[in-house]
């Protein structure tokens, strides 16, 4: 299918599989750990994306693909670190990372 | 494509689908560094070397430790009894199936506007600098202070609670 497809497509299919395969992480798993790590997932496919269109667009002179996805790699690693502090928070008060066991508001 | 993409392309999709669907959360984790360097080196193999190194450093280097880190905290290496799968894990599934099948179909159906560029743009370290420094001040800033104010919100985050509070 995509032996005849031109590279940005052949780019822009891997990235959709990677956003579907995080969403289906983040929407399926119950550790509270891996719901992160599928939404890690999602955002490096579209940065995959963000540096295909940089790559085969009609500017690449611009650096617009490339300095979005820079950017965006700064701001996933602080979510990241934020996201995980708030699950080590979480497991200290609640003593799981189960995402099923955390359905009160008032802990 | 060649078939440094397939290989890459595999690999990256093969660490993605570990992380999802292996029991044991330190594999997955583990599994999820794959798929960061497969991504990093799909990002070498679209002449993005800057994008591709710093891939490597944040991902593999940084975030794939913090989530080994926040694994063996919080004891989430040990299966819960009731599996590792939510108990709404098909709903989920059908969606991910639903958003990749919407995804491949604009995806294969868009005609081509332009002729793909054939040669590689040139963005070396010291063009991307250059912009960094100057269209692009304003974000830099700005990612700076958020980044200042994340690492300071997640040491706070993850502080023990007061005693009042136990």
């Amino acid at each position: 299918m995509t032996g005849s497809a031109s590279p940005l497509a052949a780019y822009l299919l891997v990235a959709a599989l990677l956003f579907a395969i995080g969403l289906a992480g983040a929407l399926t798993r119950r550790n509270a750990i891996l719901v992160l790590i599928g939404i890690e997932l999602m955002l490096n496919a579209a940065n995959l994306n963000f540096i295909a269109f940089w790559r085969y667009g009609p500017h690449p002179e611009a650096l617009t693909g490339m300095m979005f996805a820079i950017f965006s790699i700064a701001v996933a690693a602080a979510e990241a670190a934020v996201g995980l502090g708030l699950v080590i928070a979480i497991y200290r008060h609640a003593r799981t990372t189960d995402l099923d066991q955390m359905n009160r508001m008032k802990g | 494509m060649s078939v440094v993409f397939y290989a890459l392309a595999a690999l990256t999709v093969a660490g993605g689908l570990g992380a999802v669907l292996l029991k044991n959360t330190v594999h997955a984790a583990l599994a999820v560094a794959v798929a960061f360097a497969g991504l990093a080196l799909l990002f070498l193999s679209l002449d993005a070397q800057f994008a591709g190194f710093a891939q490597i450093l944040v991902y593999v280097g940084a975030v794939a430790i913090l989530v080994v880190f926040a694994i063996l905290l919080t004891r989430a290496s040990e299966t819960p009894a009731g599996g590792v799968f939510s108990s709404s894990w098909l709903a989920g599934l059908a969606i991910a199936a639903g958003v990749f099948a919407v995804l491949g179909w604009a995806v294969l159906g868009s005609a081509q506007a332009l002729p793909l560029s054939a040669v590689a743009p040139s963005a070396t370290v010291h063009d991307i600098g250059v912009a960094l420094v100057g269209r692009y001040v304003l974000p830099l800033e700005i990612v700076a202070l958020l980044l200042t104010a994340a690492t300071i919100g997640a040491v706070i985050v993850a502080l023990h609670e007061k005693e009042r509070t136990r």
